[in-house]
C-alpha cells in the first residue's frame, strides 16, 4: 500500500551546491514528523517541495497515492497547510487573517465564524479577535499564522521552525495546539526544527537530515535511545558542530 | 495703487465674488471638478489594475514597458493635448465622434495623463510589497481573486497616494484641456484655462478668485484623501 506521502529520489541543487540529494523518505497518516539537522541541511527546501513552493530537480512527491506530476500546484496548496518560521500577517483583524482561509474554500459565514473561534480559543487568540494582527507580538503571530492554517482542517500540515525565537509561552501554546490536532483529528504533521527537545517533546518519529541526505528516520524513543548512525548520536549529543 | 494694496484688493473683491455665489465662477469651477474627478477616476480603474498585472506578472518586455509607463508619468500637457486634438479633429481618425471642443475631450486627455500616473505609482508600490505576502497567500490555496484583493488591500496606503498624485496633476493641468477644450465660455473654461484667460484680459479679480478656488479644491481633497491615508495608517500601528 502506498504511503500517505511519498519522497522518491528528491534532488534539488542552488546553482552548484547540492542541497537535497535523491532524497527518499514516507510518511504514514496521522504521523507527526520532526525533521531535525543542522542549519543548510534542507529542511526547509524540503518543507517548500513538499507544499510546492518550489521543484525539485528530480525525483517525484506522492501524496495520497497521487504523484505530483498529475496535480497542480494549487490543488496540493489547497490540500496543506503551510507555517512559516517569520510569520507574515494580513493588514486585518486577527479574526479575519483567519477567516480569509475558509473564504478562499467558499465555506458559509455561519460555519466559517464557528471554526474561526474555535481554533482561536485552541491557540488561546480569542480574546485579540479583533485586533489588527499587525500590532501582535511576535509570538501572537505565529499563533495566528498557526490559526491560519489549521482552520480548514488541512490533510497536511507543514512547519518550518514555528517556534524559533519564541518564548515558552508561545512554544508551550503552539505545541499544545499541534499535538491536540494531531490526536483529535489525525492530522499528519511534518514540523522542522533544529531543537532536539521539542522533537522529543512533541514528535512520534524524528528524521535527521545532514547534507542533503536522510540519515535516519525512526520512532521518537528509538531516534534518542539507540541510534543506528553515529551521525545521529553525535548531533544528539550535540557534539555536532554546525 | 502700490503693487501689494493692489493684490490685497484682488483678493477681497475674489472672495466677495465667492461669497456672492457668481454664476460664472461656479459654473467654471463645477466643470473643472467633473472634468479631473472623472479623469481620475477612469485613470485609477484602468491605471490600479494594469499597474497590479505588471508588478506581479513575469514577462519578456517587464522592465521597457515599466520604464515607458513611468516616462509617461512625465508626460507634457501640451503634448497629450496636441496628440488628442489631431485624433479628434476633422481630419483625424475619430474626428466623426465630433468631440472636439466638449468636455469629454477634456477629460480623455486628462485622463491620458492619470492614467500613467496611477499605474506607474501601482507597480512601484505593489512591486515593494513583502514577497512573503504572495508567498503565504499561495501556501494557503488563495484563489487568484483573492490574492490580487489582498495585495491591493496591503498597498491601499500607495494607492491613494496614486490617486492623490493623479488628481493633482489633472486639477493644475492647463496646456491639454486648453487644447481639446477651446476655453469656450460656460462650456468648456476650466480653473486653470480661465485664469489664464482672465489675466491676459485683465480682469485680475475674477482669476484671483479663480486660483483661490483651484488652491482649495486642491486643499480639500488631499486633505481628504489624506485623512483617508491616515485612518489607514492608524489602523495598521494602533
Amino acid at each position: 500500500m502506498a504511503s500517505y506521502l511519498e519522497l522518491d529520489g528528491i534532488s534539488k541543487k542552488y546553482g552548484d551546491k547540492a542541497i537535497l540529494r535523491k532524497l527518499n523518505a514516507a510518511f504514514d497518516e496521522g504521523d507527526l514528523v520532526a525533521i531535525v539537522g543542522p542549519s543548510g541541511v534542507g529542511k526547509t527546501t524540503l518543507l517548500r517541495i513538499i507544499d510546492r513552493l518550489e521543484e525539485p530537480d528530480s525525483g517525484e512527491v506522492s501524496f495520497r497515492g497521487e504523484p505530483y506530476s498529475r496535480l497542480s500546484a494549487k490543488a496540493v496548496q489547497k490540500r496543506i497547510g503551510m507555517v512559516f518560521q517569520n510569520p507574515v500577517v494580513f493588514n486585518a483583524s486577527v479574526f479575519n487573517n483567519v477567516a480569509y482561509s475558509l473564504r478562499f474554500r467558499g465555506v458559509a459565514s455561519e460555519e466559517l465564524k464557528n471554526r474561526v473561534l474555535s481554533i482561536l480559543r485552541l491557540l488561546k487568540l480569542d480574546s485579540l479577535s479583533e485586533r489588527s494582527a499587525l500590532t501582535l507580538s511576535g509570538g501572537e503571530a505565529q499563533r495566528v499564522s498557526l490559526a491560519r492554517a489549521m482552520v480548514y482542517s488541512p490533510e497536511l500540515l507543514l512547519l518550518d521552525e514555528p517556534t524559533a525565537n519564541l518564548d515558552p509561552h508561545n512554544v508551550s501554546i503552539i505545541e499544545d495546539a499541534l499535538m491536540e490536532c494531531n490526536r483529535e483529528n489525525r492530522t499528519t504533521t511534518i514540523i522542522v526544527t533544529h531543537n532536539i527537545f521539542q522533537a522529543k517533546r512533541i514528535a512520534k518519529k524524528v528524521a535527521f537530515l545532514l547534507d542533503g541526505e536522510l540519515i535516519e528516520y525512526s520512532a521518537v524513543e528509538e531516534f534518542f535511545s539507540s541510534p543506528k548512525d553515529p551521525r545521529t548520536a553525535s548531533f544528539i549529543k550535540g557534539d555536532m558542530i554546525y | 495703487m502700490g503693487g501689494f494694496e493692489f493684490l490685497i484688493d484682488g483678493f477681497l473683491k475674489a472672495l466677495q465674488l465667492i461669497s456672492s455665489g457668481d454664476p460664472l465662477i461656479a459654473t467654471i469651477t463645477l466643470l473643472s471638478l467633473r472634468v479631473s474627478v472623472t479623469a481620475t477616476l477612469l485613470g485609477a480603474i484602468f491605471g490600479i489594475p494594469t499597474g497590479f498585472l505588471i508588478a506581479r506578472k513575469d514577462f519578456i518586455g517587464k522592465s521597457m514597458i515599466t520604464t515607458v509607463v513611468n516616462t509617461a508619468m512625465g508626460l507634457p500637457p501640451v503634448v497629450v493635448g496636441l496628440v488628442i486634438y489631431l485624433m479628434l479633429s476633422s481630419f483625424g481618425p475619430l474626428g466623426f465622434l465630433k468631440l472636439l471642443y466638449t468636455p469629454e475631450a477634456m477629460i480623455i486627455a486628462q485622463t491620458v495623463l492619470t492614467f500613467p500616473i496611477a499605474c506607474g505609482i501601482t507597480i512601484s508600490v505593489v512591486m515593494s510589497l513583502n514577497p512573503k505576502l504572495k508567498e503565504t497567500l499561495v501556501s494557503l490555496g488563495a484563489p487568484g481573486i483573492w490574492e490580487a484583493l489582498i495585495l491591493l488591500n496591503e498597498s491601499r496606503l500607495g494607492l491613494i497616494t496614486a490617486i492623490i498624485t493623479a488628481f493633482g496633476g489633472a486639477i493644475s493641468e492647463v496646456g491639454a484641456i486648453m487644447m481639446v477644450g477651446g476655453n469656450l465660455g460656460g462650456f468648456t473654461q476650466a480653473l486653470t484655462t480661465s485664469i489664464m484667460l482672465y489675466t491676459n484680459m485683465g480682469d485680475f479679480d475674477t482669476a484671483i478668485a479663480l486660483g483661490i478656488i483651484l488652491l482649495m479644491i486642491a486643499f480639500g481633497v488631499n486633505l481628504f484623501l489624506t485623512l483617508l491615508q491616515s485612518r489607514s495608517k492608524i489602523k495598521r500601528t494602533v
